[in-house]
């Protein structure tokens, strides 16, 4: 471990033992600029679920690129009246206020016309963006050269944030958890099923507006922080990497609540360690870090897992076939060398099969031919019938979605009622005795 | 046919006297367009309380739209719609709804079980969280369909007919008095059918009213007792079998020949039953 790592360990360790500080005002610039840092992550992931769940992903990254001209206009505005804009939220309400208005234009352009929602997106995000660097020249030509220190909101910059600003961050984080759970029974009706909500009659525009609001609110909290070209970043790579851990939503809200909080607040520790590391970059690399491991390493919805289930699957179907086509050849016990058989799996195939079966007792080789053992008889007795029972149960109940037949893997007798196997099990019978 | 003007909408009234507050839905010269073109065109009906309907009609005949309108989850261009002989504003806690399977994202991560307690979400208010008395409500609802052992499954691992029936479920934890049901038979399995005609024959037992749309004629006589024949407009309305006769098949399905074939059997499996 070099350096670098103990002192981002000594950051957080030196955070953790501040907290009680926070209240009483004494804690340091870094441990507020952190907690609150983490605070608006917890915020982000929360808010993110439901934007994701909601397919509004894109609008936040909309929203995010929208808040420039209204930072910019605010501070020419402004500075024309002579308000000390970088004090206090004159700032943060241009923002807010643009970004409402380009969530506003999309929706416009979305219902009004026949462009879809994405080219809107595309179109609103562009042009706002657009309209906010020419705000920034004007803005260059009045102070002079120095762009007035709003550079800072495009990549975001914690080192410069006072402690004031990180303290209302960490307020609207708070503000932004809180409406959002006490607004979770609503937010997941008309997420998962907007039509059911409307006709039982709940006004699903309003819940709507809402979500859009938190996600505004959400953006501009964490301009600072992160800047407004990577916030939308908080809001969706979050989720996206809880997605993968649980089918459960309270679950999947908690992670990526853990997930932002923890981006957050290590994000900003370990730019803190470098003047020149920009906080925002470093946060969303932490947040994406995450995801990756998400992606990859997930039980069940994973990667390496799905991989895995695959290769199972594959393994089993072709053991499960073998067995049965050797218990098919077989006549008193013995089976036959493998050359006259067709149908069985060879080449390296076909010796990983044969390997794995002599491992589990089923085979056994004598020489070139293969004979399965009292254990493997039994196994192929078995799975020929459950196989002809599932073929009878297609053929005589084709009403039945097939997709609720799992050959390989299910037991008749797991799935079915025993009424309808014994039925099944005359048919196959009746076969017999016709052959 | 001039349906815009309000004058008309009294002379429906007036032309159809069996409107009244006792009926669950009564439909005045309903006309609903999707972008100026017009796909319901002065409908008008009654419903009978505690009546087990189906709207039948050819693809594009405005089935569901019909339904939808009624909910107003799609503005009417014209006429008037009234439960009970008030406006839905006022009826709204006493309906029940069943969308279309197709309409949500069934990989969303919410079990069985929290889809039903959707239905009680009017009860339990804004800011209250669902208690234990919902839940049970709720679970109660899915023992009814049949459902409880997969009440903690996540619903995108359930079969469609195990789908369908959450969402029966879900409207039957609304503890309504009217039922719309958007194609509630649509692509299930047999035990699905079973289950679900079961449940909608308890309802109308129970005095409730439930409208369904649906898509096969064949089971039109011997699951619904009251129907209506919907092509754009009413081509008929009235008990089952005396609506589903050939004549008024013939004018709604016009000249679709396998169509024509289905309701001829139809007709012929209703025989027996009337």
């Amino acid at each position: 471990m070099n350096a670098d790592t103990t002192s981002l360990l000594g950051i957080l360790q030196k955070t953790i033992v501040e907290l009680p500080k926070l209240f009483t005002g004494q804690a340091s610039n870094t441990t507020v600029v952190v907690v609150a840092s983490g605070l608006f992550g917890v915020a982000a992931g929360l808010v993110g679920v439901f934007a994701l769940l909601r397919k509004r992903s894109l609008t936040a990254d909309a929203i995010g690129h929208a808040t420039l001209p209204g930072v910019a206009g605010a501070f020419i505005v402004g500075t024309m009246l002579g308000v000390p804009v970088r004090e206090g939220p004159w700032l943060l309400v241009g923002a807010a206020l643009a970004g409402a208005l380009g969530a506003w234009m999309i929706q416009l352009i979305a219902h009004r016309t026949r462009l879809r929602e994405d080219a809107a997106i595309g179109i609103v995000l562009s042009v706002f963006f657009g309209v906010g660097v020419v705000l920034l020249g004007v803005v260059q030509n009045m102070e002079s050269g120095t762009q007035g220190g709003l550079a800072t909101f495009i990549f975001g910059h914690t080192a410069s944030m006072l402690a004031a600003d990180a303290r209302a961050m960490g307020f609207i984080a708070l503000f932004v958890l809180i409406v959002t759970f006490v607004l979770r029974k609503q937010l997941t009706l008309v997420c998962f099923n907007d039509t059911y909500a409307r006709a039982t009659g709940w006004p699903v525009q309003i819940v709507d507006l809402l979500l859009l609001g938190l996600i505004i609110v959400v953006s501009v909290a964490g301009l600072r922080a992160v800047g407004l070209l990577l916030v939308v970043a908080m809001i969706t790579i979050p989720p996206a990497a809880a997605r993968f851990w649980s089918d459960h939503l309270g679950r999947i809200v908690a992670i990526s609540a853990v997930i932002g909080g923890v981006s957050g607040s290590i994000g900003t520790a370990m730019s803190a360690l470098a003047p020149g590391r920009p906080a925002g970059a470093v946060i969303v690399l932490t947040a994406g870090s995450l995801f990756a491991l998400s992606m990859l390493c997930a039980p069940r919805r994973g990667i390496i897992a799905g991989a895995v289930g695959r290769v199972r699957s594959r393994v089993r179907i072709l053991t499960d076939h073998t067995i049965e086509t050797l218990w098919e050849h077989s006549e008193e016990g013995t089976s036959p060398n493998i050359g006259p058989v067709r149908n069985l799996p060879h080449g390296i195939k076909g010796r990983l099969v044969f390997l794995l079966l002599r491992v589990r007792g089923y085979v056994r080789s004598i020489g070139d031919a293969y004979m399965l053992t009292p254990a493997g008889l039994a196994e192929g007795a078995r799975l020929n019938r459950n196989h002809r029972l599932w073929s009878a149960y297609l053929t005589t109940h084709a009403d039945i979605a097939p997709s609720h037949v799992d050959w390989s893997v299910d037991q008749v007798e797991h799935v079915l009622s025993d009424e309808l196997v014994q039925k099944l099990e005359r048919i196959v019978e009746l076969e017999d005795a016709g052959a | 046919m001039n349906a815009t003007t309000p004058q008309l909408t009294t002379s429906a009234l007036t032309a159809h006297p069996e409107h009244s507050a006792e009926s669950p839905l009564s439909v005045h010269a309903l006309t609903v367009a999707y972008h100026r073109k017009p796909v319901l065109w002065d409908v008008d009906f009654d419903v009978p309380p505690a009546s087990l309907m189906a709207i039948v009609g050819p693809n594009g005949a405005g089935k569901s739209t019909l339904i939808k309108a009624c909910l107003g989850l799609i503005p009417a261009a014209a006429g008037e719609v009234e439960f009970w002989g008030e406006p839905l504003r006022r009826a709204r806690s006493r309906i029940g709804y069943v969308p279309q399977r197709e309409s949500v994202d069934w990989d969303f991560p919410v079990s069985a079980l929290d889809v039903v307690c959707m239905g009680r979400y009017r009860k339990v208010g804004w800011l209250r969280r669902v208690s234990k008395t919902h839940k049970a409500a709720a679970m109660a609802c899915l023992e009814r369909v049949g459902m409880k052992e997969l009440s903690h499954r996540q619903i995108g691992k359930l079969s469609g007919g195990q789908q369908q029936r959450v969402f029966l479920a879900r409207a039957l934890a609304q503890e309504a008095e009217l039922y719309f049901m958007d194609e509630p038979f649509a692509g299930v399995d047999a035990a699905t059918e079973r289950a679900i005609i079961g449940v909608l024959r308890d309802l109308q037992r129970e005095g409730k009213t439930i409208i369904c749309v649906h898509h096969d004629l064949q089971t039109v006589g011997s699951y619904f007792d009251y129907a209506l024949l919907l092509n754009m407009r009413v081509v008929a309305v009235g008990p089952t079998s005396q609506t589903l006769t050939q004549e008024n098949l013939v004018k709604s399905y016009g000249g679709r020949l396998t169509l024509l074939e289905q309701a001829g059997e139809a007709i012929a499996q209703m025989g027996p039953t009337r």
